[in-house]
């Protein structure tokens, strides 16, 4: 299915193809159910933002691509979460195969208590590569995708607890393209980030756009604006459980959005 | 080490934008001319068509100035240019309607005989064209210097004009039968010199963009 694109905030126009798609999702973590028939096409290789209050069920939606749900005891999806027209929650999908495909970033940067080398090539090793020469090809072309490769090329052996906030972030990061990922799911990416680190990552996020297909989960509706191309805005109903409001292109939701919900919460009327 | 690169990019091209608007611009003003000189009807009524280009172009470039606004937080000089942007387009877009208002003009004299061989008016249209597209150099190359330059020979075009307006005075108290002729002329100088008062617009938000002063360049004289 293709998305219908008006003017894609005159940033490179992404391809028209959709890349991940929920239709009539909803969430239950027991009996509380935290998402009510979401439907949403997410299109490849551009960067699609989820906004909304707290508690409005954004992470929670993230979390659906990569079946992050799944570790929640009580949690139950009902209806199509697809990456490629293919239904991730069928019986048949290797769970392991699909977070491969779909990576993700964290609020915290989270690296591990390793090198900037091993960090980069934890996941490739677990997926079976050990080839040093092939494994330091990777770490190198990860880590000059992530914009840090300058910054640490030559202390690739030193703690990675050592880097910065902003450079530990970017470390995350080239730790997710190690693996080839297709998509790239961020939580709150720079919330533990100064301003700088945040525009950093932000201009990163935009460079890899060209090849991946991102969403990202933010209650910063500046940086949404900023950095994506798509925006959907959630909010919780009386029950609490989160419902899409509105979808739609980020230049045409930040200057002219079609639901007075969305309008009041962009102004800050509520929130 | 330039971090917003996204951003800076899409400013440049709102600027590359505007150049390309200008010489839409630059390009109207002196099709008309070259139409009333040949007396050139058609070449008249592609001035007017085009000119809903011109208009286009200003809205498509200010429709990214406000995405940009209203997405991309612009800070200090960046949002002075893009504010900028917004002023200069308007400018431009008004150019545009003078060398439209030309060639409706044009059409108007139509096949009348000329009153005088043309000399001062495509004097003032080719000295505007030239203040108007080293007017937006400046404005690419952030020289507030060159615009302020730019701005004071206005005085010129004044001049020009004046000295258009005592001659066609002098055909209309000579011969009573010219002034429709004359006076037509006249409007046409007239556009001219609105033209350069609005280059002069133009060199005042370049003044802006650089120091954050808004200021105003010597008022014209007419």
């Amino acid at each position: 299915m293709s998305v219908n694109y008006e003017v894609l905030s005159n940033r490179a126009a992404p391809t028209s193809e959709t890349k991940l798609k929920t239709e009539k999702v909803n969430l239950f973590y027991g009996t509380f159910q935290a998402l009510r028939n979401i439907s949403l096409d997410v299109p490849k290789q551009a960067i699609t933002a989820i906004i909304g209050p707290s508690g409005c069920g954004k992470s929670s939606f993230l979390r659906l691509f990569n079946r992050m749900n799944d570790l929640i005891i009580g949690a139950r999806v009902a209806g199509a979460v697809e990456i490629d027209d293919i239904d991730i929650y069928d019986k048949d999908v290797d769970v392991v195969e699909l977070r491969k495909r779909v990576g993700m970033v964290f609020q915290k940067p989270n690296p591990f208590p390793m090198s900037v080398f091993e960090n980069v090539v934890f996941g490739p090793r677990r997926h079976g590569k050990t080839n040093r020469h092939e494994l330091a090809g990777i770490v190198e072309q990860s880590l000059r995708q992530a914009a840090l490769w300058d910054e640490v090329k030559d202390k690739l052996g030193q703690s990675a607890l050592a880097l910065s906030g902003g450079q530990q972030q970017r470390l995350c990061i080239a730790r997710v393209l190690a693996v080839e990922p297709e998509v790239i799911l961020m939580d709150e990416p720079c919330s533990a980030l100064d301003p700088i680190a945040t525009l950093r990552i932000e201009d990163l996020m935009r460079n890899l756009s060209d090849d991946y297909t991102i969403v990202i989960v933010t209650h910063n509706m500046q940086q949404a604006a900023r950095v994506s191309d798509m925006a959907a805005f959630l909010m919780m109903e009386e029950d609490r459980a989160g419902t899409l409001v509105e979808y739609g292109p980020t230049s045409q939701l930040f200057t002219n959005p079609k639901d007075k919900r969305t309008e009041d919460y962009i102004t800050g009327r509520f929130g | 080490m330039e971090i917003r690169t996204t951003f800076h990019k899409r400013l440049r091209d709102i600027q590359d934008e505007l150049l390309a608007m200008g010489s839409m611009v630059e390009k109207a003003i002196s099709r008309s001319i070259e139409a009333l000189k040949n007396r050139d009807l058609k070449l008249a009524n592609q001035i007017i068509a085009d000119d809903r280009k011109i208009n286009e172009k200003r809205f498509e470039i200010e429709e990214t100035c406000i995405q940009l606004i209203a997405t991309q937080q612009p800070m200090a000089g960046d949002l002075r240019t893009i504010v900028s942007v917004l002023s200069i387009i308007s400018e431009l877009e008004r150019i545009g309607d003078h060398a439209e208002g030309i060639a409706k003009i044009v059409i108007m004299i139509g096949d009348e005989p000329p009153l005088k061989p043309l000399i001062d008016i495509p004097r003032m249209a080719e000295k505007t064209i030239d203040m108007l597209h080293r007017s937006l150099d400046a404005f690419m190359s952030c020289d507030q210097e060159i615009a302020q330059k730019i701005a004071a020979e206005d005085d010129a075009i004044d001049d020009l004009y004046n000295q258009v307006y005592r001659e066609l005075v002098s055909y209309m108290v000579e011969d009573p039968k010219t002034i429709t002729r004359a006076t037509r002329l006249l409007w046409v100088a007239h556009n001219l010199e609105r033209c350069a008062d609005r280059v002069t617009n133009i060199c005042e938000r370049i003044v802006f963009t650089v120091t954050g002063k808004m200021c105003e360049i010597d008022a014209s004289k007419y």
